[in-house]
């Protein structure tokens, strides 16, 4: 192999692959029979970028030639850049020998289109059924599926990977059509929706057949750009939503868009990244699949988008003041959920704890819970002193200035503060 | 005040834990013999043989007390290397002793207990970091190696996951402050120590790669450099995921 061709063709194909941000590895579980590789149920991230994200997974297209035109993406058809196309053999090439070295995961594969969408479809699948069959390859494999490719190749591509996606790219169909004029939600909908059934079915079968093999085991994922049309949050959480409980998603990804391209319809090229919104829609979102909030709780009509000085859900609390203090020794395990500053691990352990012994201000803040948060929502059989602060009026002011933010730094758009 | 002073492994810590019960000390310390000077001289002391039988009894107990998952806590606060260590597990098994039918490491409200359970995180933590980054490097012999430098002694909690994952190449991690390794032969993972000219070769080990090693680790690098996002670049968010102590084993931060 040419070293300095190779090189290249990695630097172009993971310069356009980048924006992609799922590179989780989670939810596979494929076990090592004497081969190489295996998958673990949380996934490891084994290096992280400049800009703070997870390295987990080799993350490249198959190639950035594309016959398509979508405004938001660099390897549309009319931007002039250098292209480049990786054969079957470099990638399960770079895929073995960055694994044997504890580098990544696995592999995540992605392409832009060339000549149609069963063409390229057909490769990536190759990629997949080589490392699997050939090189008894069992890390993670995420495969990006082309739109339009036809079910036949879809079904295949599940039976190798462990997850696949197809992403909707902008929220409302809308802005799609805006910016993606030949592309619609329904080509996007159709196979999430034969995937969908398929995990179904093959479920079913290997309840009866253990041979039944396994198909896309870390199931389906979808990814939104946020801030390149102008939706609501509202709108956005809804969109999640309606996938989480219709599709069977594993997870909704979302992408703060990245100014690129200069185009009337777009962001200035001068914009910000909303990497503070983006921030607040994976907590809204971790509020809907590990909180119990509804997605109506989170944001309505009234308040279609984030907060972005406090966190949806000191948010919620602030807007739903009558329903505290919740007493840390009685209350049930929903309600521990919704106190500000106390996240999953603090709430199992209080359960645990107070079987014990009835637990104080002291306990939670030993036990790591964001006391600066929690402690005027909470009570126990003593006195807390700031609890009684919830009904003073500049009490959503009180809370602020005893956070610090990570966010406040001279670039983000918080100082509206001061 | 009594001293019992074991070899340092976890048998003899076992076996001192037994020794406390049998002969009755109330008031005790027990101590590494590395760690053990001899200037509190008032202090009684009591030489531990190590006893496998009287290891097992106590861990028998604990896992019928506390199950396997409270035994691999204790083994992590053993290898967590703190100073207090003998003193943290020797306070849980007398808390377990008295209330048999509790699973008393979830009394967070206890001190001692809290942190325990502080210290397991650290040393999984570290555990974890070290299933992330370690970095093989293909030496001629055909042997992945990979040198590692953690805060706490992982290298037992980290055997099986590469045994498991790594199962059809040679690889070997050595730790270069406890100056001991692991090598997986295709069938089984060995422990190993080695000698002070070995311990260089382990520390310069490029002059062995292999010839194909160099052009990986720069594709690696390349990659590296090409998915991050220049225009989201936060290098606080950067260093507090991969802290700088790490830096030097990482092949992409050459
Ligand atoms: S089809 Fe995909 S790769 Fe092609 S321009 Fe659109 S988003 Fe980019």
């Amino acid at each position: 192999m040419n070293l300095d061709r190779i090189k290249e063709k990695l630097e172009i194909l993971a310069d356009a692959a980048k924006y992609d941000v799922s590179c989780s590895s989670s939810g596979g579980n494929r076990k090592n029979k004497g081969g190489l590789g295996n998958s673990h149920t949380a996934g490891i991230c084994h290096s992280f970028t400049e800009d703070g994200r997870c390295i987990s997974l080799l993350k490249i297209l198959l190639t950035n030639h594309c016959i398509y035109d979508c405004l938001y993406c660099v390897s549309r058809k009319s931007n002039d850049i250098k292209r480049a196309a990786f054969t079957v053999e470099e990638v399960v090439d770079l895929t073995m020998n960055f694994y044997r070295r504890n580098y990544i995961e696995g592999l995540f594969l992605s392409s832009g289109i060339f000549k149609n969408a069963d063409f390229t479809m057909e490769r990536l699948v190759r990629i997949a059924q080589k490392l699997r069959e050939e090189h008894n390859f069992n890390g993670y494999i995420h495969l990006k599926t082309i739109p339009g490719a036809s079910d036949e190749l879809i079904r295949e591509a599940g039976l190798y990977a462990d997850r696949l996606s197809i992403n909707l790219e902008i929220p409302t169909e809308s802005g799609l059509k805006l910016l993606a004029p030949e592309k619609s939600h329904q080509d996007m909908i159709k196979p999430m929706g034969f995937i969908k059934n398929a995990l179904t079915v093959y479920q079913e079968e290997r309840k009866i057949f253990r041979k039944v093999p396994k198909f896309a085991p870390a199931g389906q994922s979808t990814q939104m750009i946020v801030g390149a049309t102008n939706e609501t949050d509202l709108k956005i959480i809804h969109v999640a939503k309606h996938f989480y409980q219709n599709y069977n998603m594993k997870r909704v990804y979302y992408s703060g868009y990245v100014p690129v391209l200069e185009d009337k319809n777009l962001p200035s090229i001068h914009a910000q990244v909303p990497m503070q919104r983006e921030n607040r829609l994976y907590q809204a979102d971790w509020l809907m699949r590990f909180y119990g909030f509804d997605a109506n709780e989170i944001l309505d009509k009234n308040h279609p988008f984030l907060d972005l000085e406090v966190d949806p859900k000191l948010a919620w609390a602030l807007r739903n003041r009558e329903k505290f203090p919740v007493n840390i020794n009685t209350a049930p395990k929903e309600m521990l959920l919704r106190i500000p500053g106390v996240g999953v691990t603090s709430v199992n352990k209080i359960l645990m704890a107070r079987k014990f012994q009835k637990l104080n201000l002291e306990h939670l803040k030993k036990m790591g819970v964001a006391i600066n948060r929690a402690k005027y929502f909470i009570e126990f059989e003593s006195q807390n002193i700031f609890s009684r602060l919830i009904d003073e009026q500049n009490f959503r002011q009180i809370i602020v200035n005893g956070m610090k933010s990570k966010w406040q730094n001279p670039f983000s758009e918080q100082l509206s503060l001061f | 005040m009594t001293t019992l002073i074991y070899d340092s492994t976890f048998e003899g810590l076992m076996t001192a834990v037994f020794e406390v019960f049998e002969y009755k000390y109330d008031t005790v310390e027990i101590v590494a013999q590395q760690n053990y000077s001899q200037e509190n001289f008032f202090a009684e002391t009591h030489e531990v043989i190590t006893d496998f039988t009287k290891s097992d009894r106590v861990l028998k107990k604990l896992e019928e007390n506390l199950g396997k998952q409270g035994i691999s806590q204790l083994m992590m606060v053993y290898l967590s290397e703190r100073k207090d260590l003998e003193r943290l597990i020797l306070s849980v098994i007398r808390h377990s002793i008295k209330h048999p039918k509790q699973n008393i490491l979830q009394d967070f409200g206890n001190e001692d207990i809290l942190e325990i359970s502080k210290i397991c995180r650290s040393v999984s933590r570290e555990r974890h970091r070290m299933l992330a980054f370690v970095r093989f490097e293909l030496l001629q012999d055909e042997v992945y190696f990979a040198k590692i430098e953690p805060d706490f002694n992982v290298l037992p909690l980290i055997r099986k996951h590469f045994k498991e994952r790594y199962a059809d190449q040679k690889w070997m991690i050595f730790d270069l402050k406890r100056h001991y390794g692991i090598f997986y032969d295709l069938k089984e993972v060995h422990f190993f120590t080695t000698d002070s000219s070995q311990m260089q070769n382990f520390r310069n080990s490029e002059q062995f790669h292999h010839d194909e090693e160099k052009k990986y680790q720069k594709l690696w690098q390349r990659y590296f450099v090409k998915t991050g996002i220049p225009e989201r670049k936060n290098m606080k968010l950067h260093i507090q995921w991969v802290p700088k102590r790490y830096w030097k084993y990482l092949t992409e931060k050459f």
